[in-house]
């Protein structure tokens, strides 16, 4: 009895250090197999690269956690992104100094995304309807909206300032990155220590014992949809300064997959209940290390995805193992 | 009418070493319609079960037509022609109706594809003797309770079983589909089916049964012709037991009223029920599995929808639309559903515990836990408990059922409730868990708790509360007071012998 409590209580810290364990093993990889892997340019940007979909899977964990699932996320983070720059471009000739309406528009932007994360959490909680169908709409709905105010084509910025600021370093990590670790830490905390947290897991492990413990459920299923939206619109608006630009029909594609992607590798159950924020970050940065081994070693470009599918079944698979 | 059908012969079984049947014997004879009763535990069910293959005995043989009959799943029962109507619906919501009765054994045309036509027309002429009005090719979702109950009477039917079981079919019927139910019965009876009926409704038994047996923890107390006993003989015959002294002594209530429940009405499900309950005193709410005890909790606590009435605490009118509400006013509840309902089993022992509460262990600011006053918390219920647990972030699925009660428990009184809700608090735990729940419940009575008992086992009822109501169908049946609960009194209210405590019935 004694023995497998405890046997269980390792199995548990396995699980929660698969991921980093996973990761050290693949850096040791790469840095035999590529000697430029370890140069702290590209291992720099290969964090920059992740920091985008890394953004938008912080949200994602939350409502996977919560027994969810949200696959807008690529198509708010077009739209988003194309409200942001033509309202910078719009209000620019108006107010006059660029600085006041670059911050304008970024904060028009944040609100326009967490309004369209509030949306997908209104029809999830009030309309009742299941998440994957309310998600597999507006995701339909968020891109065609997107063309539509950018013509099916790039939107430009008139502004140098914007496309600066989504270059720029703090203390050599580029801002993304850093944006996503600090988003990290915050998240992490709210997830572990606070009592939204708690209520999350509750809600994601049964959503009718949550009921009967006078947990408000839409009410938290609804903010992990609204702060899923609001993470979507910082990448959006990070990704469209690094381009200083929006195309509308590619920004954001196949994001919800790479979020997901980093979720589950990350450790965090499909089925909701519990989750790893930080486990999540792992995931990305996985992800991310995978596509520029596979660069640097000349494999085919089209060949990435089916590597990347295997580690996703792969993950999932020892997860299963696990439990 | 002499032969005999089935042959049960000294049948046992056991759960988890657990004696739940001890040596059952019984000959069935064939055309006869055998009523089973007895109380909440005492077998019936299992029986039935072992009968259709559901589960299979730990000792003991079948013998049907003279065979003696390895039934080791519910095929082998359907071949020799036993069939059950269970008690809980056996229906594939998405499929028709027609589709429902002949699963497992539809009918095909030659080329090998289903006969559709003929299944459709086999369940119209089927229904019709049922005289319902269903569509055949209606989905089983879109079907009221009642008429789900029917269906699954067809299906049974279509089988044409030499015997069929049915467990408590009234449950869920009106008056009107019992009587047709009845007349089916004894046209079934007529063509030579023999059927087993179960049912907690001794009124029932006593109109359509010859013979009736009476089950009592696992065991065949009497076996008689229906006519050889009245109902209130049968009632003490499945009660019959000594208390054993495992209650603690009944402490004594204040005056003044705390929960007043006027008028609570669901339709179709609770009507215009009345209670209150004083300080510190235990009200116990009795009843059988159905009776609606478990709906009243649900409506006090707001998660049921179309609610009327008032609830009232300590003169106040409350407006309860949420369980929040209702924790919020000092009301809660303890599930008769505990892995549904009341705990997380992923959650370790000290997050169930504050998860009703969490509010008092945060700061102010960003709604922080302080995890060391959290953790003092569950210490401190630990050892109030006797919570056996490898430590307090033991995740809820590696406890015992009576540790994971025991949990429960904590957690619905840890915001300090003035009144506890406690649905079957001792569901599923062993005695000795048992007696430390009782203990519990009463010292926190006795600090001016008031406590709904709701419980299936007549036996705490008595031996825990000071007064009792007993419902029936939805309904308040009666009370009882003081020397007057015994577990026949509430009986006889329960099975609908008496109607209330204000006619009172010849006792022998």
């Amino acid at each position: 009895m004694n023995s497998a409590l405890s046997g269980s209580l390792r199995k548990f810290e396995y699980e929660k250090y698969a991921s980093l364990i996973a990761l050290v093993a693949l850096f040791a990889i790469a840095s035999i197999l590529s000697p430029y892997f370890l140069q702290l340019q590209n291992v720099l940007n290969i964090l920059r690269q992740v920091s985008y979909t890394g953004i938008i899977a912080l949200g994602m964990t939350f409502v996977i956690i919560s027994g969810g699932i949200d696959l807008s996320v690529g198509s708010v983070a077009a739209f988003v992104g194309a409200v942001c720059i033509l309202t910078l471009n719009a209000i620019l000739p108006i107010v006059g100094n660029e600085f006041l309406a670059v911050t304008l528009a970024i904060l028009a932007g944040l609100a326009i995304a967490s309004l369209c994360g509030a949306l997908n959490g209104i029809l999830i909680t009030r309309g009742r309807i299941a998440p994957f169908i309310v998600t597999l709409g507006t995701m339909a709905i968020f891109r065609s909206l997107a063309l539509f105010i950018g013509n099916a084509g790039e939107v430009r910025s008139n502004s140098n300032l914007f496309g600066n600021f989504g270059m720029n370093s703090v203390a050599m990590v580029p801002v993304p990155v850093f944006v996503m670790l600090i988003l990290a830490a915050l998240l992490a905390v709210t997830l572990n220590q606070t009592r939204y947290g708690r209520y999350l897991c509750a809600v994601g492990s049964n959503v009718r014992v949550a009921t009967f413990s006078a947990i408000n459920v839409d009410r938290i299923k609804f903010l992990a949809y609204t702060l899923t939206g609001f993470v979507v619109g910082v990448s959006a608006i990070l990704l469209s300064s690094r381009f200083n630009a929006v195309s509308t029909s590619n920004m954001g594609m196949a994001f919800e997959l790479d979020a997901i992607a980093a979720v589950i590798i990350g450790g965090t159950p499909m089925t909701g209940g519990r989750g790893t924020v930080w486990g999540t970050i792992i995931g990305a940065i996985i992800l991310g290390i995978i596509n520029n081994m596979l660069n640097m070693l000349g494999v085919s470009p089209y060949l990435q995805g089916t590597v990347k599918g295997l580690v996703i079944i792969g993950a999932v698979y020892i997860q299963r193992q696990r439990a | 009418m002499t032969d005999v059908l089935l042959k049960i012969d000294g049948i046992s079984k056991e759960f988890s070493t657990v004696p739940v049947l001890k040596h059952i014997d019984l000959e069935v004879m064939r055309g006869e319609v055998l009523g089973i009763v007895g109380e909440n535990g005492a077998g019936k069910s299992t029986l039935m079960k072992i009968v259709s293959g559901i589960y299979t005995p730990t000792a003991g043989r079948l013998v049907f037509e003279g065979q003696p009959v390895e039934i080791r799943e519910p095929l082998d029962a359907m071949q020799v022609g036993i069939s059950l109507i269970p008690q809980e619906f056996n229906l594939v919501n998405d499929l028709a109706v027609y589709e429902n009765v002949f699963l497992g054994r539809e009918l095909r045309l030659r080329s090998g594809l289903l006969d559709k036509k003929r299944m459709m027309e086999r369940t119209r002429t089927l229904l019709e003797e049922l005289e319902v009005d269903i569509k055949p090719d209606e989905r089983i979702e879109r079907l009221s309770t009642a008429q789900k109950q029917m269906v699954e009477i067809s299906k049974a039917v279509a089988m044409d079983a030499k015997l069929l079981i049915m467990d408590e079919p009234t449950t869920v019927l009106t008056q009107y589909e019992i009587d047709i139910l009845y007349r089916l019965m004894r046209r079934l009876k007529s063509q030579g089916v023999t059927i087993i009926y179960i049912s907690h409704k001794l009124k029932e038994v006593k109109a359509i049964c010859d013979r009736v047996m009476v089950l009592r923890d696992g065991e065949v107390i009497c076996l008689e012709p229906t006519g050889a006993l009245s109902e209130v003989e049968i009632a003490q015959r499945m009660v019959g037991r000594e208390l054993s002294q495992v209650f603690p002594p009944k402490g004594e209530p204040g005056e003044e009223r705390v929960l007043e429940v006027r008028n609570l009405t669901v339709p179709g499900v609770l009507e215009d029920i009345n209670l209150d309950i004083k300080r510190g005193e235990i009200l116990g709410l009795a009843g059988l599995v159905g009776a609606g005890r478990t709906e009243v909790a649900e409506a006090i606590m707001g998660v049921r929808p179309h609610t009327t009435g008032e609830i009232l605490l300590n003169g106040k009118k409350l407006d309860i639309r949420s369980p929040q509400d209702a924790v919020e006013s000092g009301i809660n509840y303890l599930s008769e559903d505990r892995q549904g309902s009341g705990i997380l089993t992923g959650f370790s022992v000290t997050n169930n515990i504050t998860l009703v509460s969490l509010r008092r262990y945060c700061r102010h600011f960003f709604n922080l836990i302080k995890s060391s006053d959290e953790k003092a918390a569950a210490e401190s219920h630990r050892d109030r408990f006797n919570i056996k647990t490898q430590s307090l972030d033991t995740r809820l699925e590696f406890l015992s059922g009576g540790n994971q009660q025991k949990v429960s428990l904590a957690k619905s009184i840890d915001p300090d409730p003035v009144v506890l809700l406690a649905d079957e608090p001792t569901r599923g735990v062993d005695v000795s868990a048992k007696q430390e729940i009782y203990r519990f419940i009463k010292s926190l009575s006795d600090k001016g708790l008031s406590c709904l008992f709701i419980s299936s086992e007549q036996e705490e009822i008595v031996g825990m509360c000071h007064r009792v109501i007993v419902m029936k169908e939805g309904r308040i049946m009666g009370s009882l007071s003081g020397d007057e609960i015994n577990e026949a009194e509430i009986m006889f209210l329960a099975t609908g012998v008496r109607e209330s405590n204000g006619s009172p019935a010849p006792v022998n």
